[in-house]
Formats: structure tokens, C-alpha cells, sequence
């Protein structure tokens, strides 16, 4: 006979069940939005840190760009804008969804892959905006 | 079948969270504040970026920029802490462990709060 299920300690599946689902857009962008929020948490630190270093006068200011602009630093920044811009992208699709728009199947999955475009296309663009020397209009 | 709910219980409407719709509720609110926050924020630190320190300095030393920097770290951290509870309500399953978790994302965001805006008085009173 086989193991019977209820038998205590019988390792049973638990859901998620991440081995034998099929990959899809919807639960990839779900994914994503929980990692990004995580990242981004991370990211109020980062600008906690800024902002102290601001106040910190020039000096301070220097230790924390000598920090951002090492390569590490800037793949750090690419990713913070990338979540950003994912989560935010995201969320308002999450938005729309409590308002009862836009989450039957097949609008949900097409807006999952627009997400994924828009917010490559949109962090890539900050990048190209900023090493093409647009940036500091504030000065 | 009667329900084991007193009528008080029942109109309260808090459920097994003791909170009822209050977190998911705040949730949605922060979520919505950040969206012109979260513009605004992208706006102000692409145009400082490849200024100087005087420059940044003048500009969060600005009420209207100082306050609007002040909102979104403020909104932001809330909606934060609002989200990594929902992460340890889904994956740390030990009371004690999940008790932890849940002062210490408190603890860091109450923390990181206070730090934001009193770094920004700081500015606000340098120049």
C-alpha cells in the first residue's frame, strides 16, 4: 500500500508549489514587485544616508559620492531605479486591479509584459539621460 | 448555524488581524500618495545628480522641497514597513521569531524616519 497522506510526518507539497508551475508573466510580475519592494527597502536606508551626508556638510557629502559612483554604487542605483520604476509601474497596475479593472486573464498577462518593457525602457532611458550629461537642471 | 461571533465582535468587523481592513486600507493610501511623491522624487534627484554638494544644499534647504522630501521619506517608510510585514506574515512562521521581525522592521522605519527629517532641519537650518 502506499504512504498514506495524512500520516504524521509524510512530507506533503505545500503551496507554493514553485517545482511544477508553469512559469507565467502574472505570477513572474507578482514575484518581482515583492523582490523589488524588499530592494526598495533598502533603498530608504540609502537615502536616509544621503540625506545625512548632505547635512554633514561638504566632507560628508564626498564619503557618501565616493561610495555611489564606484561600479558596485552605480549597479546599486541602476537597481533602485529599476525598482522604482517597477513598483511603481506595478503598483498602479495593482491599483487599477482593486478597482476592478484590468484582472481578467488576459489583460492581466499583457499588462505584466507591458510592465516589464515600460520599466526597462523608462530606467534605461534615466541612464542614457544622465550619461548624455541632461542631468543636474536643478543647479 | 449560530455563529460563535458576539454581536459586538460582528460589528467591530476586525477579524483574526485585530485590525480588519486597516492594513490593506493603508496600504492602497501610501501607495497612492507615492505616485506624484515618487514622480516628484525622481525629478529633484535627476536634477541634482552632477550638481554639487552647495546646489543640493540650497535646494533641500528650500521649505516647499524640504517638506515634499519630508513626505515622501515619511509615506514611503510607512508603506515600507506595511509591505515587509506582509513578507514576514507570509514566510516567518515561529511566533517568536515573526514578533521580532515585526518590532524590528517598526524599530527601523520609526528610526529612519526620524533620521530623514532631522536630517533635513539640519539642512534646512545650515543655510
Amino acid at each position: 500500500m502506499a504512504d498514506h497522506p495524512q500520516r504524521p510526518g509524510h512530507e506533503r507539497p505545500l503551496s507554493p508549489h514553485l517545482s511544477i508551475y508553469r512559469w507565467q508573466v502574472t505570477m513572474l510580475a507578482s514575484i518581482t514587485h515583492r523582490a523589488t519592494g524588499v530592494a526598495l527597502a533598502v533603498g530608504t536606508l540609502v537615502l536616509a544616508w544621503w540625506l545625512v551626508s548632505v547635512s554633514n556638510g561638504p566632507e560628508g557629502y564626498e564619503s557618501f559620492m565616493s561610495v555611489a559612483t564606484t561600479p558596485i554604487g552605480l549597479i546599486a542605483m541602476f537597481g533602485f531605479t529599476w525598482s522604482l520604476t517597477f513598483h511603481m509601474l506595478n503598483g498602479i497596475r495593482h491599483l487599477a486591479w482593486d478597482m476592478g479593472y484590468g484582472f481578467d486573464k488576459v489583460t492581466a498577462t499583457k499588462t505584466g509584459s507591458l510592465v516589464y518593457i515600460l520599466s526597462l525602457v523608462i530606467s534605461v532611458g534615466i541612464f542614457a539621460f544622465v550619461w548624455t550629461g541632461h542631468a543636474g537642471y536643478l543647479q | 448555524m449560530s455563529s460563535l461571533q458576539t454581536p459586538l465582535h460582528k460589528v467591530r468587523g476586525l477579524g483574526a488581524s485585530h485590525s480588519g481592513t486597516g492594513h490593506f486600507w493603508r496600504q492602497r493610501i501610501t501607495a497612492v500618495a507615492l505616485v506624484p511623491l515618487g514622480l516628484w522624487f525622481t525629478f529633484a534627484i535627476l536634477g541634482l545628480i552632477g550638481t554639487n554638494e552647495v546646489a543640493i544644499l540650497s535646494f533641500l534647504a528650500h521649505p516647499w522641497n524640504a517638506l515634499l522630501m519630508a513626505a515622501f521619506a515619511t509615506t514611503m517608510l510607512y508603506h515600507m514597513s506595511l509591505g515587509l510585514q506582509v513578507v514576514v506574515d507570509d514566510y516567518v512562521h515561529n511566533t517568536g521569531m515573526k514578533i521580532f521581525c515585526l518590532l524590528l522592521i517598526r524599530f527601523v522605519m520609526i528610526a529612519t524616519t526620524v533620521t530623514c527629517i532631522f536630517a533635513l532641519i539640519r539642512i534646512a537650518a545650515s543655510t
